[in-house]
């Protein structure tokens, strides 16, 4: 486990984190999400080493990390922009913690060798990191990080730099891999899709402060805050209450707790039909299917009625 | 503790090489105050090595501005044969000892070669005169520009041109209206440096002048000429003004410089 | 037009020293480069640029590295500084230098007229090329590398020897290649400091320039011959160079 325990860092006047406690389970892939400037990166920089934090302590593992140096804590980090040795072979990139560690000859290049089949880089051990793409480096990087086989494994931001595409994969296959390897591993991402889509844990992070840590589905759920419901997916107002768009109800009548709405715009996007709706001159939209916006046959000046569904989370929360 | 040693070993260094025999100088010159000093720079002599100095400098700033600016156009903006040629000759003045430079420019316009001769001949004597102190200083000064603006020239690319010949303008409008502002700052910049570097120029001067007295002395010549008849108060002084003169330059350069990062 | 004006101003004077030298063929030159005059400057030129390379090495490569990664106040004093060896006019230098290690020294270290004269002129005025090289490659270094480096256990001093030292590399060796060119070919610092002693303290160009006054024009030619050979390689070596460090970037 890694637990920070009333951690608060300042760069000059500026707070990037405000006494954060929060415990990140053994063995787990936990992903630290929220808004850039939110502390998230200092968090992550602080438990490898790479700052140290004004007040507070790191334990990793159940021993106190806080004074020990980035060489000593046995971590591997992965920064959004590769750091690779332009120097050096992937393979000499791969092999540098080892050899540091003073291996055997023999046994580095073993596992060198079967790090570069994980990450699928075999038949690129003798290039150079310039005759790489993105997502190549940034696959090395993390075989670089996981040849020392550190307790923990540290990721920032690390597909910031991809273009989407390969974004996409490499997220699927960070899961697949965290399935086969197991290290603890965090990583940084501002990006509330990737966060949900491959992260076991969420510790949303803004203003230097954790906002709310849980699973996917709880978070989304039950968000704790106004903050955390509309940084994990879209919202819209009705009558003053934060709710989802696809939790609204079009009717063509009038029913119980339903209120009247003229409709703006009618946008299919494939499946999905997104009705831009003037509410009491409030703007507001819903996310229907392609079925119900053709049972509901609306059209622009005509005159529905909303419901806000039966799973309005938004009512319960202490906004 | 290792990065306080780093410092200091580098700040002695810089210390012994540098700021002390400077410093001395000031000290030195301004010894018996400032009377000597201004009595020493206002000699027929030395106001006589002022004016030639100024006016090798201003006819060099003047052909390299021109020359360089054209090559460096020249080099980014056209391909052509022996591109790479020309690029490697551009930088080979900076390789070349100013004494060779001098001695170069002798053998082809010196009165018994026959090109020197020729124009001898004309009337045009090269060597030991004005024109041939010019050529030495161009030649020592050849890169500066080029290689001030074409760094610049790569950066901005072709586009705002092509935008600019699009919307009708000529070459030459094209190179006054869009190309030259761009480069006005690094062309300043290259334009400091080379008159720096006449205004500065030995070897190759003390070489094509024939170091004539009163004739074709510069203020290099002179400082050496009087520091060899001991008479080091205007060996000194003369020297002290050249150091004010590179210390301006230096804050003119470090000026300029921001002003590229900006763009 | 560039090429003509290139070609009348540089190309066609250094044909003519080319040329000046080869006058009585190869022997004739190989006679001038090798009287005893001729060749000794040649030598001592050479070993004293290899030296002042060295030295320029290493101090350059420590300042660079001071005035990136260290901070202290007057630091941008000392930053400029450094460029005023390239805007002191060479004379300058070579008074500036005599006033402090000559005879009249206040610290009472007389270089004047011995080699080591030659080598502090030397030191001065290619200080700037190791410095003004490496440092920007420094400023450019990605911090990120090192922290990388040193999450996988490298030590400082390590990180130094197998992450810092060979992205500077290149660096370093282009601006030790440009010092020993300058070296080669300095004229001007080297006058009075050196004292013009045939045997003892002339270096090449200065050994020239004394050709040049007594006439001897195919001597001095052929000694010219030499140090353009040597500029010539030089640059060849700094486009090398250039093509290494680029490619890896």
């Amino acid at each position: 486990m890694i637990r920070a325990t009333n951690v608060s860092k300042n760069f000059g006047t500026f707070a990037a984190l405000r006494d954060v406690s929060v415990d990140i389970p053994t063995g787990a892939l936990t992903a630290l999400l929220g808004p850039s400037g939110g502390g998230k990166s200092t968090l992550l920089r602080i438990i490898a080493g790479l700052e140290t934090p004004d007040s507070g302590t790191i334990e990793i593992g159940g021993e106190d990390s806080t004074k020990l140096s980035p060489q000593r804590r046995n971590v591997g980090f992965v920064f959004q922009h590769y750091a690779a040795f332009k120097h050096m072979t992937v393979f000499g990139n791969v092999a540098f913690g080892l050899e540091i560690r003073k291996r055997p000859k023999a046994q580095i290049k073993a596992r060198v060798d079967e790090l570069l089949e994980l990450v699928h880089l075999e038949q690129f051990a003798h290039r150079y990191p310039a005759q790489l793409s993105g997502g190549q480096r940034q696959r090395m990087a993390l075989a670089r990080a996981l040849a020392v086989e550190p307790k923990v494994l540290l990721l920032d931001e690390p597909f910031g730099a991809l273009d989407a595409q390969v974004r996409k994969e490499l997220r699927s296959w960070l899961r697949r891999l965290h399935d086969e390897v197991h290290v603890t591993t965090v990583f940084v991402t501002h990006d509330q899709e990737e966060a949900m889509e491959v992260a076991d844990e969420i510790v949303v992070m803004a203003g230097g402060e954790v906002q709310q840590v849980g699973s996917p589905d709880d978070l989304y759920e039950r968000p704790s805050s106004e903050f955390v419901m509309s940084f994990l997916g879209p919202t819209t107002r009705v009558g003053g209450a934060l709710v989802r768009p696809h939790d609204v109800d079009l009717l063509p009548d009038p029913a119980p707790g339903t209120v009247a709405a003229t409709v703006q715009r009618v946008v299919r996007l494939g499946f999905e039909v997104r009705v831009d709706l003037l509410v009491d001159d409030e703007p507001t939209w819903a996310q229907i299917t392609r079925d119900q916006a053709r049972r509901l046959a609306a059209r622009p000046g005509d005159r529905v009625f909303l419901r806000a569904g039966t799973a309005d989370i938004a009512r319960e929360v202490a906004v | 503790m290792a990065r306080y040693g780093l410092r200091t070993v580098a700040l002695v260094y810089l210390l012994f090489l540098l700021v002390l025999p400077v410093g001395l100088i000031c000290w030195t010159t301004f010894q018996d105050g400032i009377a000597p000093v201004i009595e020493s720079l206002t000699t027929p002599s030395a106001l006589h090595a002022f004016k030639v100095t100024a006016q090798v400098a201003v006819l060099t700033v003047i052909a390299n501005t021109v020359f360089g600016v054209g090559t460096a156009v020249l080099l980014v903006r056209h391909e052509f044969r022996g591109r790479r040629v020309l690029n490697m000759l551009v930088d080979l003045p900076l390789a070349v000892s100013p004494v060779v430079v001098g001695l170069a420019l002798v053998l082809v316009y010196g009165r018994f070669a026959p090109f020197g001769g020729w124009l001898a001949d004309l009337g045009i004597d090269v060597i030991f005169s004005l024109p041939g102190m010019v050529l030495a200083t161009i030649f020592v000064c050849l890169p500066l520009v080029v290689r001030a603006v074409t760094p610049v020239l790569e950066e901005i690319g072709i586009e705002q041109e092509q935008a600019a010949w699009t919307l009708g303008s000529k070459p030459w409008q094209t190179f006054r209206r869009v190309t030259l502002p761009a480069i006005r700052w690094a062309l300043a910049y290259g334009m400091v440096l080379t008159l720096a570097r006449a205004l500065g120029e030995y070897g190759a001067v003390a070489v094509v002048s024939g170091r004539i007295k009163d004739q074709t002395q510069t203020l290099t010549l002179f400082v050496e000429e009087r520091f060899q008849n001991f008479d080091q108060q205007a060996a000194y002084a003369a020297a002290f003004a050249m150091a004010v003169i590179a210390v301006l330059t230096l804050l003119t350069i470090t000026l300029l410089r921001p002003r590229e990062d900006e763009r | 037009m560039a090429t003509l004006y290139l070609s009348l101003i540089v190309l066609i004077p250094l044909a003519a020293v080319v040329l000046r030298s080869m006058e009585d063929g190869l022997s004739g030159f190989w006679a001038q480069v090798t009287t005893p005059e001729a060749s000794s400057a040649l030598k001592l030129t050479v070993v004293a640029s290899l030296l002042v390379a060295l030295i320029n090495l290493v101090m350059g490569t420590l300042i660079a590295w001071v005035l990136v990664r260290d901070d202290f106040p007057g630091k941008r004093i000392v930053e400029m500084l450094i460029d005023l060896p390239f805007a002191l006019p060479t004379i300058v230098a070579g008074l500036v230098l005599l006033a402090l290690y000559g005879p009249s020294s206040p610290l009472g270290v007389d270089l004047a007229y011995a080699r080591s004269g030659v080598v502090v002129a030397l030191l001065f005025v290619t200080l700037p090329f190791v410095v003004r090289t490496v440092q920007p490659v420094l400023l450019e270094l990605d911090k990120e590398v090192e922290e990388a480096a040193a999450s996988l256990g490298a030590g400082r001093a390590t990180i130094f020897r197998r992450v810092i030292l060979p992205s500077l590399l290149p660096a370093m060796l282009s601006g030790t290649a440009l010092a020993f060119a300058r070296s080669i070919s300095e004229f001007g610092s080297t006058v009075l400091i050196s004292g013009n002693i045939p045997f003892q303290t002339q270096v090449a160009a200065v050994s020239i320039f004394g050709q040049i006054e007594s006439d001897n024009m195919t001597g001095a030619a052929a000694v010219s011959t030499v140090l353009l050979v040597v500029a010539l390689v030089m640059l060849v070596a700094l486009d090398l160079l250039q093509r290494w460090g680029s490619r890896r970037g």
